[in-house]
C-alpha cells in the first residue's frame, strides 16, 4: 500500500529551484532510502513530506504530497497534526536540555496525548524499551538528556518520536555523526522498527542505503532520476547517469 | 629617506601601544572608584543608608532618594521587560522579512541612539502632561522603560537566537505548535539570557538623570514614597543637587551619596556578570 504520493512536487528558495518536478509513490512499512550528491535535494525532499520546510522564509511550494489519501498541503490543513503524524529525526541528534524522561513525554504532555501521570509513565517505559534504551535507562531517567552518548541520544530522539506514535519517521543522515558500531545498532533498530512505522532515510552511503533499504531514490540537481527496489537500483539501473553514481564513476 | 623598523622592534611597539590604550581604559575608573571611596566612606553608615536627610540636606541620611531610585527603576524594568521580551519574540520567531519588519527593527537601532535629556522631554510632554500622571513615580517609570525598550528588545533577541534552532524543528516534528515550543522550549533556555540583560538594564537606568529630571525627580520630600503618583527624591539628581545647590554641604555626604549610587550600579553588573558565568557553566549545548 502507499503510505505517501508525491505528485508533481516543485520547491523554490526564493528564486532556486531546488526540487524539479518530483513523482513518488511510498509503500507503508518499508525503508525507502533517498540517495545522491551533496546539494542534489535529498533532505529539501524529505523536510517537504512533513512540512518543515515551511518554516524557512522565502520557501515556495508546488505539486500535492498526499499522506493516507490527504493532500498535506490543502490550505485548511493542520500543519501541526501532520507533523506529528510524520516525525522527524535529525542529522546531528537533538534531545532537549531536559531530563531523559521529560525528553521522551514532551509531545505527549505538551499535546495533552495522555491525561494521566501513569499512562506517561507506561508511554515513556514503552518507546524507550523500542529503542532498546529502557534496560540500560530506567534507573537513570531524571539524568539529563544532553550527558548520554551520542547513539544513545540519537535512540532517544527516535523514542521521543515514537511516544507520539506517527506512521511515518523521517531520517536525514540519522548515523552522520555516529560510529561505525553506533551506526550498525541504528540501523538494526530500522531494521526492528519498520514492521510498525513506515522510514524514509536519506543517507550519503550507499552501502547503508543498499543494507537496509528496500526501495531507493537516486535524485541530481534536484530531479528524482530513478526511483526502484534497492537491488535493482544497486545491481542493474535503468538510468545511466544512476549507473555512473552507485557504480562510483560519477564526477 | 628608506626607514623601516626592524619587524622585532615594529612587534614590539605594536604591542606595547595596545597594551597602553588598554590600560588607558581602566586608570580613569580606578581613579574615579579610589577618589569617591576615599572622600565617600566616611559618610557611609547604617544610619546614613536608612534615615531621612536633617537640617537642609546637610545631614542625616539619604533613605528617600536610594527608595525613590529603586521604585522607579523597578517599575521601569517591570514594564519595558514584559514588553521587550514579547517584542524580541515577534521579531525573532514569527516576524517575516518585510517593509515593516525592517522599519521596526530600523527604530530599534535608532531609538537606542537618541540622548536621554531627550526622552525626558518627551515624558514630560506624554507621560507626566498629556496622560496626566504629574511629576511621578509612574511617569519617570514609564520614561525609562521607553528609553531602555531598544536595550531589552537586543538582548532578549540575542538570548532567543542563542538557543539551537535545531531544538525548535525537534519541537515541530512532535507536532507541538509555534507558540508552545515557544514558551515551553525557546523561553526557558533563553531565560538566564534575558535576565542578566535585564540586571544589567537596571544597572543602567539606576544612573540616569536626564530622563527622571522633568518627570519624576523632586528636590526635596519630607516623606517616603506612598504611591504611584508621589514625587520622589532619586540618588543620581540627589546627588545632582547636594553637589551644586546646596551651600555648606559636606564633602563626605556628597561623596557618600556617590558611592551609594556607585556601589547599587556596580553590585548589579556584578551580579549579572556571575550569573552570565554560572549560566554558561551550567548550559550544556
Ligand atoms: N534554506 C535554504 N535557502 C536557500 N537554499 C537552500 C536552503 N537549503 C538548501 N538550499 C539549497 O538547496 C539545494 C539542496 O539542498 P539540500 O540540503 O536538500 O541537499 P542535500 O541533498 O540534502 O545535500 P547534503 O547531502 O549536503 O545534505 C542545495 O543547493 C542547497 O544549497
Ligand atoms: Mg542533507
Amino acid at each position: 500500500m502507499d503510505i505517501i504520493e508525491i505528485k508533481n512536487l516543485n520547491l523554490f528558495y526564493t528564486n532556486f529551484h531546488a526540487i524539479k518536478d518530483v513523482n513518488m509513490k511510498i509503500k507503508a512499512n518499508k525503508i525507502t532510502a533517498l540517495i545522491g550528491p551533496s546539494g542534489c535535494g535529498k533532505s529539501t525532499l524529505l523536510r517537504t513530506l512533513n512540512r518543515i520546510n515551511d518554516t524557512i522564509e522565502g520557501v515556495r511550494i508546488e505539486g500535492d504530497v498526499i499522506v493516507n489519501g490527504k493532500n498535506i498541503y490543502d490550505p485548511d490543513a493542520d500543519v501541526d497534526r501532520i507533523r506529528r503524524n510524520v516525525g522527524m529525526v535529525f542529522q546531528r541528534p537533538n534531545p532537549f536540555p531536559l531530563s531523559i524522561y521529560n525528553n521522551v513525554a514532551f509531545g505527549l504532555q505538551i499535546n495533552r496525548l495522555v491525561s494521566r501521570k501513569d499512562e506517561t509513565d507506561f508511554i515513556v517505559k514503552e518507546s524507550l524499551e523500542d529503542v532498546q534504551l529502557w534496560d540500560d535507562l530506567k534507573d537513570k531517567l531524571k539524568m539529563s538528556g544532553l550527558e548520554l552518548s551520542l547513539e544513545q541520544q540519537q535512540r532517544l530522539c527516535i523514542a521521543r518520536l515514537i511516544a507520539v506514535k506517527p506512521e511515518i519517521i523521517l531520517l536525514d543522515e540519522p548515523c552522520s555523526s555516529l560510529d561505525p558500531m553506533a551506526t550498525a545498532h541504528i540501523e538494526e533498530l530500522m531494521q526492528e522498527l519498520k514492521s510498525k512505522y513506515t522510514i524514509v532515510i536519506v543517507t550519503h552511503n550507499m552501502q547503508q542505503a543498499a543494507r537496509i533499504s528496500d526501495e531507493t531514490g537516486y535524485m541530481l540537481l534536484g530531479k528524482l532520476i530513478e526511483f526502484d527496489a534497492t537491488g535493482k537500483i544497486f545491481t542493474n539501473p535503468s538510468k545511466q547517469e544512476t549507473d555512473d553514481y552507485v557504480s562510483g564513476r560519477f564526477g | 629617506m628608506n626607514f623601516k623598523l626592524n619587524p622585532k622592534l615594529s612587534q614590539k611597539i605594536a604591542y606595547a601601544v595596545l597594551f597602553l590604550s588598554t590600560i588607558l581604559v581602566i586608570i580613569p575608573v580606578l581613579i574615579i572608584v579610589f577618589n569617591i571611596v576615599k572622600n565617600g566612606y566616611s559618610a557611609i553608615s547604617w544610619e546614613f543608608l536608612t534615615t531621612m536627610p536633617k537640617d537642609g540636606m546637610r545631614a542625616g541620611g539619604i533613605l528617600p532618594a536610594i527608595l525613590g531610585t529603586l521604585s522607579i527603576v523597578l517599575c521601569a524594568i517591570m514594564i519595558t521587560l514584559p514588553v521587550g521580551v514579547c517584542a524580541a519574540i515577534y521579531l525573532n520567531e514569527y516576524a517575516k522579512d518585510n517593509l515593516l519588519t525592517r522599519i521596526i527593527k530600523l527604530a530599534i537601532v535608532n531609538l537606542a541612539g537618541v540622548p536621554s535629556v531627550v526622552y525626558g522631554l518627551f515624558g514630560l510632554g506624554i507621560f507626566v502632561m498629556l496622560l496626566g500622571c504629574g511629576v511621578s513615580i509612574i511617569a519617570g517609570a514609564l520614561t525609562l522603560s521607553i528609553m531602555e525598550l531598544p536595550v531589552i528588545i537586543t538582548t532578549a533577541r540575542g538570548a532567543l537566537n542563542s538557543v539551537p534552532y535545531a531544538f525548535r524543528e525537534a519541537s515541530w516534528s512532535l507536532g507541538v505548535s509555534r507558540w508552545q515550543t515557544i514558551r515551553h522550549i525557546v523561553l526557558p533556555n533563553a531565560l538566564p539570557g534575558i535576565m542578566t540583560g535585564a540586571i544589567l538594564s537596571i544597572a543602567r537606568i539606576s544612573g540616569e538623570t536626564a530622563p527622571i529630571l522633568f518627570t519624576a525627580a523632586a528636590f526635596y520630600v519630607p516623606h517616603l514614597p506612598k504611591s504611584m503618583f508621589d514625587q520622589v527624591m532619586a540618588l543620581p539628581y540627589h546627588l545632582y543637587i547636594i553637589s551644586t545647590q546646596i551651600p555648606n554641604m559636606p564633602k563626605n555626604i556628597i561623596f557618600g551619596t556617590a558611592l551609594v549610587l556607585l556601589m547599587l550600579v556596580l553590585s548589579m553588573s556584578l551580579i549579572a556578570i556571575v550569573a552570565r558565568i554560572y549560566f554558561r557553566k551550567i548550559r550544556k549545548w
